[in-house]
């Protein structure tokens, strides 16, 4: 990397950006702050609460309920599509013709606005007209996910694992394509064998690149909101309510705004701190 | 065993294609084999689907206001991130690592979070309904991700180039268009690539900043699914409709798209 030099002015280059992004978050954020501490009843009266509002969330079934199938979810997809997509780049060819054709099939899905891929799900997955519930329940297994919601749960994750594992596949392939091919002669050299090379040739050559997809993949399901929405509506029941369908829920369908607000401050800070945490964690790895 | 190897991806892309495939299949039928029979293809096989969307101004209108407003957006984040970019990546200035880190937050913004006082701000500012709203509306995730992206491509050219360049003669806007911007062509190819995908996927912040004159196709569709009644040939030639310029994009990029996840952005 070059050396970089001492210039002030490097601001003015930075400006755009900085007012940019600073209308954009600072001003909605003071918005959500302001909120968060106020009670109103209309007319743009508002009366203050302090912390109020936070000891409330903090303190509601309904936020813990969120809060534990938000991280379910996440856990769940992170354990599938992480060895899924490692397990799909490994297999994929290493040049020619076919490299073209899977970049492109496989990148589709992410590109393909979330609401239409949750009504795309939607009809994939009825039980009368879907093709994948025709097949469920021809297999002799009941199934319907407007109302079970163990079948709720099987479509939604289905559905961010065909949605999300090619993410992973790409930065994973980036990553192997990365390594020089001396390392694996001389791994042939020695005898090593397929596993010896995935563990401590691939595996080791992948950590960056895998660092960001989790990390990504973290972030993004987390914040999840259109895709369920449109497929099961954060149903049947709640069951598929998380977070960012619950805060909408309060913050436009009820305009409960001091609720809201302090919900948002603890969802955007639970976010922060995790990323923070699997940052540090993985660059703290990559030092030893 | 090494020979079957073949299987998994060819497995995972028929798995990617199926959901495509049934979207595709449905927007060709009428809505009285879809309702009435369970069939593997159109038995009826009809344009009257996109025949409604393409003579129906409030739909086509919907596909013009996302495309107005993802170019805007892509235009806005690359032409703002550029210089950005190139201050992280070649000075040291005050402030310059937690700048960098603020802006990444911003990446990690629920959307959620954020819609209600958007709401509110661009309705202040006047905006509202405007696909330049959306446009700055999704800057806050684009541009850091710009900024990011850029940034790696952008340490990857010897500072020698840039010196060069000056002893030649050069001003520094002349070297930034004529000499370091098609250098890094490939880098701001994938950056303006994640912009127009990020923006054309988004659809919250998108619906509620607007309410009839930039309706982006999206929500459109949401429309459809809930007020007459369950139009689902409609909702999928529609759905099928938003796939194509993803799809003509990825084409063009596609070996551009390696080399931007390799650099280890994104």
């Amino acid at each position: 990397m070059a050396v970089k030099s001492n210039n002030q002015k490097a601001w003015l280059f930075v400006l755009p950006v900085v007012l940019l992004v600073a209308f954009n978050a600072l001003i909605p954020l003071m918005t959500v702050v302001n909120y968060s501490v106020q009670e109103t009843f209309g007319n743009n009266v508002f009366f203050w609460e302090g912390v109020k509002w936070f000891e409330d969330v903090l303190h509601s079934e309904r936020f813990h309920a969120s809060l534990l199938r938000q991280l379910s979810f996440t856990g769940i997809i992170l354990l599938i599509e992480v060895p899924l997509g490692v397990a799909i780049a490994l297999t994929m060819p290493k040049k020619g013709f076919w490299v073209s054709v899977c970049l492109v099939l496989m990148a589709l899905p992410l590109l393909i606005p979330w609401n239409v891929v949750g009504a795309m799900w939607n009809i994939f997955a009825l039980p009368e007209i879907g093709l994948l519930g025709r097949m469920i329940n021809g297999l002799g297994i009941d199934y319907n996910f407007t109302q079970n919601p163990t079948a709720a749960w099987f479509t939604t994750i289905l559905m961010d694992v065909w949605h999300w594992t090619s993410l992973v596949v790409l930065l994973a392939y980036a990553g192997l394509r990365s390594i020089p091919d001396a390392y694996f002669q001389a791994a042939k050299i020695d005898g090593a064998g397929t596993w010896a090379v995935f563990r401590y040739i691939q595996l080791p050559k992948m950590k960056r690149v895998l660092t960001i997809a989790i990390l990504l993949r973290f972030m993004d399901s987390f914040m999840i909101y259109t895709e369920p929405f449109v497929l099961t509506g954060g149903g049947p029941g709640n069951t598929t309510t998380f977070l960012s369908i619950d805060l909408v829920k309060i913050a436009l369908g009820q305009f409960d705004l001091g609720p809201a607000a302090a919900m948002s401050l603890i969802y955007f800070l639970i976010v922060l701190l995790m990323c923070w945490v699997f940052y540090t964690l993985m660059m703290k790895n990559e030092d030893q | 065993m090494k020979k079957f190897t073949w299987l998994v991806p060819t497995i995972y892309i028929l798995f990617l294609m199926l959901p495509i495939y049934w979207l595709l299949n449905m927007s060709f039928k009428t809505t009285n084999e879809i309702l009435g029979v369970f069939t593997l293809w159109p038995q009826e096989f009809t344009f009257e689907n996109y025949i409604a969307i393409f003579t129906d101004s409030t739909w086509y209108n919907g596909y013009i206001n996302s495309v107005t407003y993802v170019v805007i957006n892509t235009v806005i984040s690359v032409s703002a991130a550029l210089p950005a970019a190139y201050a992280f990546s070649r000075y040291r200035f005050l402030g310059d690592k937690h700048l960098f880190f603020w802006l990444l937050t911003n990446r990690m913004a629920p959307p959620a979070v954020f819609a209600l006082p958007f709401f509110q701000l661009y309705s202040a500012a006047n905006l509202f309904d405007t696909p330049l709203a959306v446009a700055l509306a999704h800057g806050l995730f684009n541009i850091p991700l710009a900024v990011w992206i850029l940034e790696g491509f952008m340490s990857g050219v010897p500072k020698e180039l840039d010196e060069t360049a000056y002893v030649d003669g050069y001003s520094f806007p002349r070297f930034f268009v004529k000499i370091f911007m098609p250098t890094i062509a490939a880098g701001i190819g994938v950056t303006a690539f994640f912009c127009f995908m990020f923006s054309w996927v988004e659809l919250l912040l998108a619906k509620t900043l607007t309410s009839v004159a930039a309706k982006p196709i999206a929500a459109i569709m949401t429309r459809t699914a809930s007020t007459s009644g369950y139009e689902l040939g409609l909702l999928a030639a529609a759905g099928a409709l938003t796939i194509i310029p993803g799809a003509i994009v990825i084409y063009f990029v596609r070996n551009h798209i390696a080399k931007g996840f390799a650099l280890g952005r994104v």
